[in-house]
């Protein structure tokens, strides 16, 4: 297998997150009880063989940087490649970036000294299982230039921001891209694009020149007659996630089994920072139905319909249901949540209630104490 | 160059545990799995690190295998370090004297070469078969204070249970006179926990004069220990306070597994300030699906409970299907119960199948031989069929077919 590159933007979309993003990267945001968006990112990257990854960053990656350390969960630190991160090199008359190939400029020198043949770029906010093996041989057998990985799919609200679609010929080439398209269903983009290295410089340099700096309108609707585009159907599990809404229902798809076995399978698992918590432990009367829980928590209580994360302590008596409780959450004796999605080290003290419902989850901020 | 180290720590971890039986058949007793997501050595060597020293050699003999794979470079105690570290120590071939580690002493003596590369003041000893929490440089600042040449960690045991164990005498300044392995008339109460901070000049030059002796076991307890005192070196009894047990035997594993469920048993596992370090296991958050009926548990990562699980301790990956009930039992990684299987007072090892209907162990009030009750034991990638039955205190190292296997 030939050398591949990874590139991972870190910050893709994050504006749509609200107060989950207001202090941390789309890369940062917790997901799945135990994990970090980038960690899936990251994990298909390197169970596709991919060990070298850059990582682009633009602002608020300090806990990014805290998650990622020298990368050595990933097995990405190398003495050579490994993990690199890139943050905004900031010249005076260099601007933040305002779309993936900008950001690709700031890393050029990084790309031009790679010795990969094939580069492969990923947002964090497209969450499945993906083996990029399987892309880059339908790559290479089409002797395509760019490849975008696109699942067919219901466009529904809550994902319907920056959402591309394309269409293509009867041999899967790519021939228009719409951003934001007035229909229910399409051919989605997941923001995975496996493209020739050597063509990604001069589609970077040419950005520069000519000064456009989106990849979707400077390459995927502008150069389709141009290049040689094509697009891979994903069929497995995708998270989309595009807005609180959409962060809450998928976080409660977890809980179906067979999403699970699509995002967790055996043969590909998925890495994490490690906290060397305890198990988790059960009380006297805990309670706990349809959960997915993480390690560290002591539950005590009722716990339905819940993903619970790391370190998290539910006390005796409290009710807690169809809500996500990030990391630390300490919820005291005898208080109810119902569709609640707490931010990390949120603290409700004794016999309070908190509400929100399925379609709109109620949600709190970071270190919040209720 | 290697730097000076004030201190390190040599643990032994060659023995076999042959009171573990099955559970020790193809991996040392420091490797078995303990409280969910450790091993039995976890617990000395996160305490190594949480007591600041920085350099520990593991002496590794019986089937070190699996053990070496463990400890690999030490990374998740945090000591994989350029000066010091962890280190594994096989007995190896040499010039002349070649031999297997013939005694505890034997195994320190044999790699004299290997503790003073680093030139250390004090070396601590520890072995791999005990569960507690212990800041051993508060028993250093002890042994300086008391300008001592070997200090030796005890703890109080009820007077009835004094036989079983090494007991030290000792004057009021906690200096001991008379150190007896196994008393019958026991003069104290104070048993060795197995753990000695020396100076290493003394007990190097004790090492190579046990050595000596064709008629020493080389064993500390038996030999190094009372040569020193006969000599009348400096010997003083550390008093610990807290949670300490040897899980060497089948009923005292699953006892301190069940400790673990207990709040008053004064083990902490939750604090931030002295965590116990394992290897982690990569996998998902576990699933507890909606007929599960979870009470006084412990359960780790990448679980699926469906059934019923009450005072016991589930490993990462194991899975409990509906219907299934297991009570008062120790699950290990990637063990499978399937539906309607009860497994009760049981210690089922890795990678083992309990199938459908399947009768594992049972309560000790529901059995009608009483002084023939115990835990059950099934060991490793063991296959116990449909409707089969295994009576208590039963080991288990074959598969056993089911009813309609035979068909």
């Amino acid at each position: 297998m030939s050398k591949i590159l990874g590139i991972v933007f870190s910050n893709m979309h994050d504006i749509r997150m609200g107060k989950i993003t207001e202090h941390r990267t789309m890369a940062s945001v917790p997901f799945g009880g135990r994990y970090r968006l980038i960690d899936f990112v990251l994990s298909n990257l390197i169970n596709s063989g991919v060990q070298d990854v850059g990582v682009i960053a633009k602002s608020n990656f300090q806990s990014l940087m805290d998650h990622l350390g020298t990368g050595k969960e990933w097995d990405l630190s190398r003495k050579k490649g490994g993990l690199t991160i890139l943050p905004p090199y900031a010249t005076h008359e260099a601007v933040f970036y305002r779309g993936r190939l900008e950001a690709l400029g700031n890393a050029l020198s990084y790309i031009r000294a790679s010795k990969a043949e094939l580069v492969v770029m990923t947002d964090c906010d497209n969450i499945a299982s993906i083996d990029y093996a399987e892309v880059i041989r339908y790559h290479k057998e089409r002797k395509a230039d760019v490849t975008v990985v696109y699942k067919n799919k219901p466009i529904t609200d809550s994902i319907h921001y920056d959402v591309t679609t394309i269409s293509m010929d009867e041999d899967n080439r790519v021939n228009a891209a719409y951003v934001n398209p007035e229909s229910d269903q399409g051919n989605v983009l997941l923001n995975m694009t496996i493209i020739d290295k050597k063509l990604l410089e001069r589609i970077i340099s040419d950005a520069a020149s000519a000064n456009f700096y989106s990849f979707t309108n400077g390459v995927l609707q502008r150069g389709n007659q141009r290049l040689k585009i094509y697009g891979y159907e994903f069929n497995g599990y995708v998270a989309d996630l595009k807005s609180l809404q959409s962060y809450y229902d998928c976080s409660m798809e977890l809980l179906d089994p067979k999403v699970r076995t699509e995002l967790f399978p055996r043969e590909r698992p998925v890495y994490t920072k490690v906290r060397d918590e305890v198990p988790v432990r059960y009380g006297i009367n805990a309670h706990t139905k349809n959960s997915m829980i993480a390690d560290g928590c002591i539950i005590e209580g009722s716990v339905e319909n819940s993903i619970i994360f790391r370190g998290v302590k539910v006390g005796r008596g409290a009710v807690v249901k169809n809500s996500i409780l990030m990391q630390g959450t300490w919820v005291g004796e005898n208080s109810r949540l119902d569709g609640v999605v707490t931010d990390k080290n949120v603290m409700i003290r004794d016999a309070k209630t908190l509400m929100g419902c399925k379609e709109y989850p109620f949600f709190i901020e970071k270190g919040t104490i209720v | 160059m290697i730097l000076k180290k004030e201190w390190i720590a040599m643990l032994l971890a060659g023995g076999q545990g042959s009171r573990l039986y099955a559970l020790t058949r193809d991996i040392a007793k420091p490797a078995v799995p303990f409280g969910g997501k450790y091993r039995i050595i976890d617990f000395p060597l996160s305490n190594c690190v949480n007591s600041g020293i920085d350099t520990v050699g593991v002496l590794t003999q019986y089937q070190p295998l699996e053990l070496n794979e463990y400890l690999g470079k030490g990374q998740p105690w945090d000591l994989d370090r350029i000066n010091g570290g962890l280190y594994t120590l096989p007995p190896y071939q040499k010039s002349s004297n070649s031999d297997w580690y013939t005694g505890t002493a034997n195994a320190i003596y044999q790699n004299i070469n290997f503790i003073d590369r680093y030139d250390p003041e004090y070396v601590v000893i520890l072995s791999g078969d005990h569960i507690y929490k212990m800041d051993y440089s508060k028993m250093l600042d002890f042994h300086k204070q008391k300008d001592a040449d070997c200090t030796i960690a005890v703890m109080e045991v009820p007077w009835e249970e004094a036989p079983r164990f090494g007991i030290m005498a000792c004057d009021e300044d906690k200096r001991i006179y008379e150190f007896a392995e196994k008393p019958k008339q026991p003069k104290s109460n104070l048993a060795s926990m197995g753990i000695y901070i020396f100076s290493w000049s003394k007990l190097k030059k004790y090492l190579e004069q046990d050595e000596a002796d064709p008629q020493s076991e080389n064993d500390f307890g038996k030999n190094v220990i009372p040569a020193m005192l006969d000599n009348g070196e400096r010997m003083y009894a550390y008093a610990f306070q807290g949670y300490w047990k040897d899980v060497g035997t089948i009923d005292s594993l699953w006892e301190a597994n069940m400790d673990l469920l207990n709040p008053n048993v004064p083990l902490d596992l939750y604090d931030d300030n002295w965590k116990i370090y394992a290897k982690n296991p990569v996998m998902p958050p576990q699933y507890v699906a909606e007929n599960a009926k979870i009470q006084n548990a412990m359960i780790s990562e990448g679980c699926t409970v469906e059934g019923d699980v009450d005072f016991s301790v589930l490993f990462p990956g194991a899975v409990v299907e509906e219907g299934a009930v297991v009570h008062d039992s120790i699950v290990m990684p990637g063990s499978v119960i399937k539906s309607g299987a009860v497994v009760e007072y049981s210690i089922i090892a890795e990678n083992v199948t309990i199938d459908k209907n399947a009768r594992v162990g049972c309560r000790p009030e529901n059995t009608e031989d009483k002084d023939n009750w115990g835990v059950t034991v099934i060991a490793k990638g063991i296959h116990i069929g449909k409707d089969v039955s295994v009576p208590p205190k039963a080991m288990i190292e074959q598969d056993i077919p089911g009813g309609e296997d035979n068909e």
